[in-house]
């Protein structure tokens, strides 16, 4: 017995306008991505290029460890002396402390909304923490200036230059006194509260990612809440503090105002956590505006060095987070 | 490929061969019938566990023997995992879970109000269905649970006796260092195992141990958790048939139950006895259609 078979219907499956609009709209998102390119390789090429003449004079390590920053005023010669190392050093000080201060309380915040506040509360802290995040940096600026520094950092500030830890061998004079209301101390806490609520919620997300399996396996040898927390959830995101930490450090680096409010803008370094100094983003805001040209080019140079420390504290993160998260074989990675 | 023992306990089955069979049809029980059971190590009376308003298990009476492998099988959904974490108050960590009745531990009360969960948890020691050694170390997993008694000295002798009770230190004992998840499947599983005996419990409790697992490592398991009960009490729930009968001594068989007042489905004890007994003559229907593959 034998059938004929028909055959069937061709299915139309060369559609016409469908491969153009994938091209049309593959060219769109190229441009869109390579648009961040030009935009950067622009910014960095132009301020480079302003910025030149007082590398020139100066030499990389001449601007970079110079102890003298004295402007000149011409408008097409360098004759001023740029040495921003006062800068760079309040800047490189001021964020480190900012992480100390905020890293451990981040973590803190983030075990007790994620681990320990009942159920109900732990939203509302959340979005508190994070609502954090939106205050304009001239709030805090303002509220480091007219409250915190007076009534908590300078109180505080009294309290540690009169401790015992003064008198302790090499480290004992970075905490020694007089205590100034305007300071690196000053400087560090306001940045401290900017970077916390973007180190916090990094932590909430990689402390939730820890599995379930694994807590319950320690609660089941007999792990406290408190060792669960302590020798679970925060090694095994580990790799994830770490990342968190560093885009928190590259936020102070770069935050500008309240820093410029609070350091005090003396141009002289001091190794003492009370005193004044300056750092790089507050002496660009403090003196551009009345800076003549030659001075402008001294702070695109500035710029330039603070985009290239921010650049290599992010790769950095990466480096490190890649190297941690493959060693304990997994983790949560930014 | 791993090295298959036969242990005395049982035919000599092939793994293949051992998975293919229906569940009831060709039952290996072993040569374990028992005249006598051990001393009771635990005893439930009437334990109900809720979440919220819903009853998971209904009014549990069971008693548990020391040194001697306890299963609990039953369809999906009838509370064994539930009842499981109720012997070491895992379920405590569940805000919505609550038990009534009395789980007895060498006679004492474990939800009595001044016993510490952590303290019952030392003692009775939990393995998960799914492998999950912490992403450390092979030593650092053993270590963990001693570590957190303080044990500092005699870390070594004891990650190394943990492993040998677990079977596993011939194959780990050269990369004490790598990464707990480098591990097959199977030895991650006698991995938290070793884990768990580590901080020196005397009741282990596992919730379908190898459902994770390959028939080899399965087999391998099983043999570990015979070779166990010379100094532990094992409640292993599985749902394989087959295990229940090669491993335990006696089964505990549980149902979802609709038959009470209030209509709503919760869990409870169809039958416990012998092993042998559950597989060869039970005494409730349910159980032989259970076991017997006409149901579940
Ligand atoms: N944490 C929980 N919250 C609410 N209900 C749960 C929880 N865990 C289990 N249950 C319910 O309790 C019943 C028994 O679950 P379980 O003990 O996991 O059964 P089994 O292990 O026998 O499959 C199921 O109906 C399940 O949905
Ligand atoms: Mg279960």
């Amino acid at each position: 017995m034998s059938t004929t078979l028909t055959t069937p219907e061709p299915s139309k499956l060369r559609g016409i306008g469908g491969g153009r609009a994938d091209r049309l709209f593959r060219g769109t998102l190229i441009f869109a991505a390579s648009s961040v390119l030009v935009i950067l390789a622009a910014m960095i090429i132009r301020t480079t290029i302003e910025a030149w003449p007082v590398f020139a004079k100066e030499g990389l390590f001449g601007f970079v460890f110079g102890q003298q920053w004295s402007v000149g005023t011409s408008r097409s010669e360098v004759t001023g002396t740029y040495g921003a190392f006062p800068f760079i050093y309040g800047t490189i000080k001021t964020s480190l402390i900012a992480v100390v201060v905020a890293v451990p309380l981040a973590i803190g915040i983030a075990l007790f909304t994620n681990e320990v506040a009942p159920k109900w509360l732990r939203r509302p802290l959340a979005y508190t923490v994070d609502t954090l995040a939106m205050v304009p940096s001239i709030v805090y600026a303002l509220v480091g200036m007219y409250f915190f520094r007076l009534y908590v950092w300078g109180p505080a500030g009294q309290v540690i230059a009169d401790s015992p830890l003064t008198s302790v061998p090499i480290i004992g004079g970075f905490f020694s006194g007089p205590v100034l209301l305007s300071s690196y101390w000053s400087a560090a806490n306001i940045l401290a509260i900017m970077i916390l609520p973007i180190i916090t919620a990094i932590c909430r997300d990689v402390f939730a990612q820890v599995p379930e399996d694994e807590r319950n396996a320690a609660y089941a040898m007999g792990a406290t809440r408190w060792e669960v927390m302590s020798k679970v959830i925060v090694p095994h995101s580990f790799s994830g503090i770490v990342g968190g930490t560093m885009l928190g450090l590259g936020r102070a680096l770069g935050e500008t105002l309240a820093v410029a409010v609070l350091i005090g803008s003396s141009q002289r370094w001091a190794g003492r956590l009370f005193a004044g100094g300056d750092s790089m983003t507050a002496v660009i805001a403090n003196t551009f505006a009345d800076a003549h040209p030659e001075a402008i080019w001294a702070l695109l140079a500035i710029g330039v060095t603070l985009f290239f420390i921010t650049m290599f504290v992010n790769i950095g993160a990466r480096l490190i987070v890649a190297r941690v998260g493959g060693r304990v074989g997994g983790g949560a990675v930014i | 490929m791993e090295q298959q023992t036969v242990t005395e306990d049982h035919a000599p089955t092939s793994a293949a061969s051992t998975m293919d069979q229906r569940p009831g049809l060709h039952v290996d029980i072993g040569q374990r019938r028992r005249a006598q059971h051990n001393e009771v190590h635990i005893t439930l009376k009437d334990v109900t566990v809720k979440y919220g308003t819903f009853t998971a298990v209904r009014g549990v009476s069971l008693e548990v023997p020391r040194k001697e492998i306890t299963a609990l099988i039953g369809p999906s959904g009838c509370g064994k995992s539930t009842l499981l974490r109720t012997l070491n108050r895992m379920n405590d960590l569940v805000p919505t879970a609550s038990v009534a009745g009395s789980v007895r531990y060498n006679g004492e009360d474990i939800y009595d109000a001044d016993v510490d969960p952590v303290e019952v948890r030392r003692r009775i020691g939990m393995v998960f269905q799914k492998p999950n050694p912490f992403p450390k170390s092979i030593y650092d997993n053993v270590a963990f649970g001693p570590r957190l008694n303080g044990v500092k000295r005699e870390l070594d002798d004891i990650v190394e006796k943990s492993l040998r009770r677990a079977a596993l230190w011939d194959e780990v004992k050269d990369k004490l260092g790598q990464s707990g998840l480098s591990l097959s499947g199977g030895q991650q599983q006698r991995l938290c195992i070793a884990r768990a005996i580590a901080v020196d419990p005397d009741v282990i409790l596992m919730d379908e141990p190898c459902s994770a697992l390959d028939p080899i490592a399965t087999l391998r398991i099983e043999e570990l958790m015979r070779e166990m009960t010379s100094d532990y009490t094992i409640v292993i729930v599985t749902h394989n048939m087959q295990q229940a009968a090669r491993v335990s001594d006696r089964t505990a068989f549980f149902t979802v139950d609709v038959d009470n007042p209030q209509q709503e489905r919760s869990g409870v004890l169809v039958e416990v006895d012998d092993t042998e007994t559950i597989f060869t003559q039970a005494s409730d229907e349910r159980t032989e259609a259970y076991i017997t593959g006409r149901f579940g």
